[in-house]
């Protein structure tokens, strides 16, 4: 596990060809990791009749709504929590 | 329709006017129970599997986590744990993860790439929670879907939103109807609905003297 709870993560900006499980709303995004789940088989591998080995480890993690809607209304403290894996993620100071 | 070597012709069981996804599912199926990927077994199996989850077994859990606060921790630390311990089927995702409504915290859930929901629990999803618009706006204006769905947050309540996005599956701890006190665990279970466990409602409102005629 390459990240731990709390700590700042961007979520990477590159397009992807094929099936994944990153929605492109977070992509360039950032924000801190909330929960380390576990690992997984890879989707991106297992969709297309592989074993999605090595497992990857999956994040929850929170950013904040205004980070991804800037003109959303309600609560500054809204969130969006989205799990995203290892892979897709990148230190952010 | 494809040849057939076995001397009929399959002419697909439907209401008439199927949409094209519903077909474009039937070709799938007939394509790979072809090419023996599956069987027609297993698509049986997992259907009747389906139907027979309901949102009965989530509020069983959300009724005990109501009155054992010790039992609420350990099903907010391992759900699928928590599950097992009440004998209910908490399904094949590895993890399951409960989140507590509070008085400064409302959780919903989401699946914005397809329909990922804890089916186990909560049986098949609402039509709507597969739509496209709940898939959108639930991430892109949370506040105003809530509004829709008549839950009426106040200002200074924060919005989680959770975009089951991978192999995890969640589940919500609706807020404890205040006029509830005095219920039984089972009493309380029937309070548990459906939206208020995916977060987009609250809970039943208990019947008016409910309480005082069962007590009387």
């Amino acid at each position: 596990m390459k990240y731990r709870a709390g700590q700042r993560v961007r979520v990477a900006a590159r397009p992807h060809e094929g099936h994944h499980r990153t929605p492109g709303y977070v992509k360039g995004k950032t924000g801190s990791v909330e929960r380390v789940h576990a690992s997984f088989p890879n989707p991106e591998t297992r969709a297309y009749g592989r074993d999605g080995l090595p497992k990857q480890p999956l994040y929850l993690v929170g950013f904040a709504q205004r980070d991804l809607w800037p003109d959303s209304r309600g609560h500054p403290g809204d969130r969006i929590y989205v799990d995203v894996f290892e892979h897709w993620l990148e230190v952010a100071e | 329709m494809s040849d057939h070597d076995h001397g009929h012709s399959h002419t697909p069981i439907t209401n008439g006017d199927e949409p094209a996804a519903a077909a474009r599912a039937r070709a799938l199926e007939e394509l790979l129970v072809e090419k023996g990927v599956i069987g027609r077994e297993d698509v049986r199996q997992r259907i009747d599997w389906l139907v027979s989850r309901s949102p009965a077994d989530g509020a069983r859990l959300v009724a005990r986590a109501w009155v054992d606060p010790e039992f609420k921790e350990r099903l907010l630390a391992d759900a699928r744990a928590a599950a097992l311990e009440l004998g209910l089927d908490p399904g094949p995702s590895p993890v399951v993860v409960a989140v507590e409504n509070t008085q400064a915290v409302h959780h919903m859930v989401v699946c914005t790439l397809c329909s990922c929901y804890p089916k186990a629990l909560l049986g098949p999803p609402p039509d709507w929670y597969k739509s496209l618009p709940y898939r959108s706006r639930a991430v892109s204006d949370p506040r105003g879907v809530l509004t829709e769905f008549g839950v009426e947050l106040d200002d200074d309540v924060e919005l989680r939103v959770l975009d089951s996005t991978a192999d995890i599956r969640y589940l919500v701890i609706p807020r404890r109807p205040t006029s509830s006190e005095g219920m039984s665990e089972e009493e309380l279970a029937a309070l548990v609905t459906r939206d208020s466990m995916i977060g987009v409602a609250q809970p039943a409102a208990p019947a008016p003297g409910g309480v005082l005629s069962r007590q009387g």
